[in-house]
């Protein structure tokens, strides 16, 4: 089987294993117990976070541990936008359109259970979101702005560092999800205008369970998971030690390798991409090219064709692909973010993502490139 | 079949324990199997009672439990469009259909069939309840289930020769307590399961509501007739109507009343007592011969008018355009138009078709 599916979840870094098997065995204290084993844990936690904030170029006291990239959303968007309309009244929230369910969905409970009124950006065909257009809206009742760094389903980088420094000269806070991004760029939020920022370890050869989000100092922020005063309060459970270690692990390895990764992938990414669109009839490239994509991402759509189909044909002949509108349960539906950027459903069913990793090889490209042609005819060929 | 086991077979799994323990076998004898279940069409805001979310899961988590790839196609249009519409239609004719027949013939063997070959994989297997023969020509014959309760081959009667060369049935040699047990020595969670429904699409599962919603004229109210044109009362719409039915005629009599045709010329229920129920003759029509063609002349055989009826000796002569003519030794209540007649000699299934209206 090759795996061309990093963008869903990457394998563990055996460095990183080596990190999370130790504390699994030796550090099982709780950080907040009083005796010596509560220290030894809450010292590999707070190890830790000052290894990850002194990557990111941030503050310890910014890191705040999570479950997963999807909470970390959870918490900046339900947080922030509570807070921060306690403090100031301000009610309008501003997303884009092709954000992660992890935000939209989030902003969408907020708008119909708590009354902000929710706003979508119009962003270009390749799903970037026009500066203009955002400079625009951005008001005094504007509480809060989340634009994902880069997009899972298309690969699309969004502009970041402008847009977070728009709304920092309208002091509204940013955040952005960079589940994605902080898998392939090393970050410097001395840097980076931006005032909260999700990451998920598993999408960096760490472990599912564990994420992070980035809370810049004096950003409204209320806790959704209440209990004890874990994470500065804003995250109530107890730290799951192990994990961290091995997210902080994974972490400082992206930040070491992420840019010689990135230009080893970026040339097989090119080429995925000039073969199909050459090789393919009736195929387009989706999301933004060059520089404006992630460095291991190429998508595509086909003309009449069902990609749910097309991901099982791949599956049977050993590659291990995504489709934004594939489903394990068979209920496809045209991608939304696909729908959103106008391709109708003749062309959205049909979507294909290869995500490339670390350790993918050309061989593998070269082998994969050989066979799909010939899945993507027969799944042509398929009655509907 | 003597394929070599090198050969990928594709099963359709519903979650339940027929599909799950042929899944199992075919494993167990050594194949490569891909299993695949079908995303059938069910009316909106419910869960077709065949592929509902939770079976989705018990069927992918069988097949990881028995280290096999397994998907889900989306069924729901090609299943509306097969079997849905063509459904509604037949009641609006004054049918009483049996969607489970479309469905094996178009959805659960042409549409999976399409979709095995794009998987690599030419023949399919399924859970059902009965057996193949090949004989020396080649042809092969469809059988009965050894499970007498259970055989399925009444449903799988509209198969074509291509089908059955191209299908393996694993529980062939099963009863359904071999079945259950063979869940249980496979430690397969689904050994107490339901078996899946008729009329799995229709949300209610009453079939009126259903039609009513579907196509209003078809339920249109009209007069109640006895045989000799005499009006009775008011029905609230033929496809409300089922013949040999008698209660919810809500008319009063010597004798208990029963629908005994109905007569769509005039959109009138035809009602009778049950001797005039009773008939002989009926023809049938889009014959299906599993041989692949017509026998020339009448043949004795044993005659299923429903899939829950009795078999009855009987006369078939063989007519043109795939039609035929049934006379039974003796006469049945319950002939409805729009049900399978399926002809058995012995085990062996030799096809069958739709039951026609009577001429008005």
């Amino acid at each position: 089987m090759i795996y061309l599916d990093y963008a869903a979840t990457t394998p563990i870094d055996k460095r990183v294993l080596s990190v999370i098997t130790r504390h699994l065995e030796d550090t099982f204290g709780n950080p907040s117990s009083v005796h010596f084993l509560g220290q030894q844990a809450e010292r590999i936690l707070e190890e830790s976070r000052r290894m990850i904030a002194g990557h990111m170029g941030a503050d310890p006291k910014e890191i705040v541990f999570t479950s997963c990239g999807s909470e970390s959303d959870n918490l900046a968007l339900r947080g922030c936008a509570i807070a921060r309309r306690e403090n100031s009244g301000c009610n309008t929230i501003l997303i884009s359109p092709i954000e992660h369910p992890a935000v939209s969905q989030t902003a969408q409970q907020l708008k119909e259970l708590f009354d902000f009124n929710l706003e979508t950006l119009p962003v270009e065909k390749n799903g970037r979101v026009q500066l203009q257009e955002l400079e625009s809206r951005l008001g005094p009742d504007t509480v809060l702005v989340s634009v994902m760094a880069a997009n899972n389903e298309i690969g699309t980088l969004n502009p970041i560092r402008e847009i977070g420094a728009l709304c920092r000269a309208h002091q509204i806070p940013f955040h952005t999800d960079a589940v994605q991004y902080g898998a392939h760029f090393p970050l410097d939020l001395t840097q980076l205008p931006v005032d909260l920022l999700s990451l998920g370890a598993h999408k960096f050869y760490g472990p599912k369970g564990v994420g992070l989000l980035y809370v810049r100092q004096g950003t409204p922020l209320t806790p959704v998971q209440t209990g004890g005063s874990q994470e500065y309060g804003f995250r109530a459970a107890t730290e799951n030690v192990p994990l961290i270690a091995g997210m902080a692990k994974g972490f400082q390895l992206i930040q070491e390798e992420a840019t010689q990764r990135a230009a080893r992938l970026r040339p097989m990414r090119e080429m995925i991409i000039q073969e199909v669109l050459t090789k393919i009839p009736g195929s387009r490239l989706t999301g933004a090219e060059g520089d404006d994509r992630l460095p291991n991402h190429a998508s595509f759509v086909f003309q009449d064709l069902n990609g749910n189909t097309l991901i099982q044909v791949l599956d049977s002949a050993g590659f291990a692909c995504s489709s934004g509108s594939a489903c394990k349960t068979g209920d496809p539906k045209p991608s939304s973010v696909l729908s959103h950027l106008g391709y109708s459903p003749e062309w959205a069913l049909g979507s294909l993502r290869i995500t490339l990793g670390k350790d993918t090889a050309q061989a593998e490209v070269d082998r994969f490139l050989q066979v799909l042609p010939g899945c993507v005819e027969r799944v042509r060929k398929v009655a509907s | 079949m003597n394929q070599k086991r090198a050969e990928r077979i594709i099963v359709g799994m519903s979650g339940g324990v027929d599909s799950s323990v042929a899944a199992a076998l075919l494993k167990k004898q050594g194949w490569e199997v891909i299993g695949l279940m079908l995303r059938l069409w069910s009316d909106p805001g419910t869960q077709n009672r065949c592929c509902a979310a939770e079976d989705v899961i018990q069927a992918r988590t069988i097949a990881g439990q028995l280290e096999i790839p397994f998907y889900v196609i989306d069924a729901k249009e090609a299943f509306y469009q097969a079997v849905v519409t063509p459904f509604v239609e037949s009641y609006s004719r004054g049918f009483t259909p049996n969607p489970c027949l479309r469905c094996n013939q178009l959805i659960r063997w042409k549409y999976l069939r399409s979709h095995a070959k794009a998987l690599g994989g030419s023949v399919i297997a399924t859970g059902h309840y009965a057996r193949t023969n090949t004989l020396g020509d080649g042809t092969v014959q469809l059988l009965m289930s050894p499970d007498p309760d259970k055989d399925q081959s009444y449903f799988l009667h509209r198969l074509t020769q291509d089908d059955l060369r191209n299908t393996l049935f694993p529980l062939a040699a099963y009863t359904k307590p071999m079945v259950r047990q063979l869940a249980r020595d496979f430690s397969l969670p689904v050994a107490e399961r339901q078996d899946s429904q008729d009329l799995c699409f229709v949300g209610s599962g009453d079939y009126r509501e259903f039609i009513r919603q579907q196509d209003p004229q078809a339920m249109k109210p009209g007069p109640i007739l006895n045989q000799e044109g005499e009006l009775l009362g008011q029905h609230t719409g033929l496809a409300d109507y089922t013949i040999g039915q008698r209660k919810g005629l809500g008319i009063a009599g010597p004798e208990p009343y029963y629908v005994i045709q109905k007569n769509l010329k005039d959109n009138a229920l035809v009602i009778g007592v049950k001797g005039s129920l009773e008939r002989s003759e009926f023809s049938i029509h889009n014959v299906n011969w599993i041989a692949g063609t017509a026998p020339l002349d009448p043949f004795r055989a044993e005659i299923k008018i429903r899939y829950r009826s009795q078999f009855v000796p009987g006369l078939v002569t063989p007519g043109k355009d795939q039609q035929a003519l049934v006379r039974l030794d003796e006469p049945l209540p319950d002939i409805t138009p729009g049900q399978a007649g399926v002809f058995y000699q012995g085990q062996i299934c030799l096809g069958g078709g739709t039951i026609s209206l009577e001429d008005v």
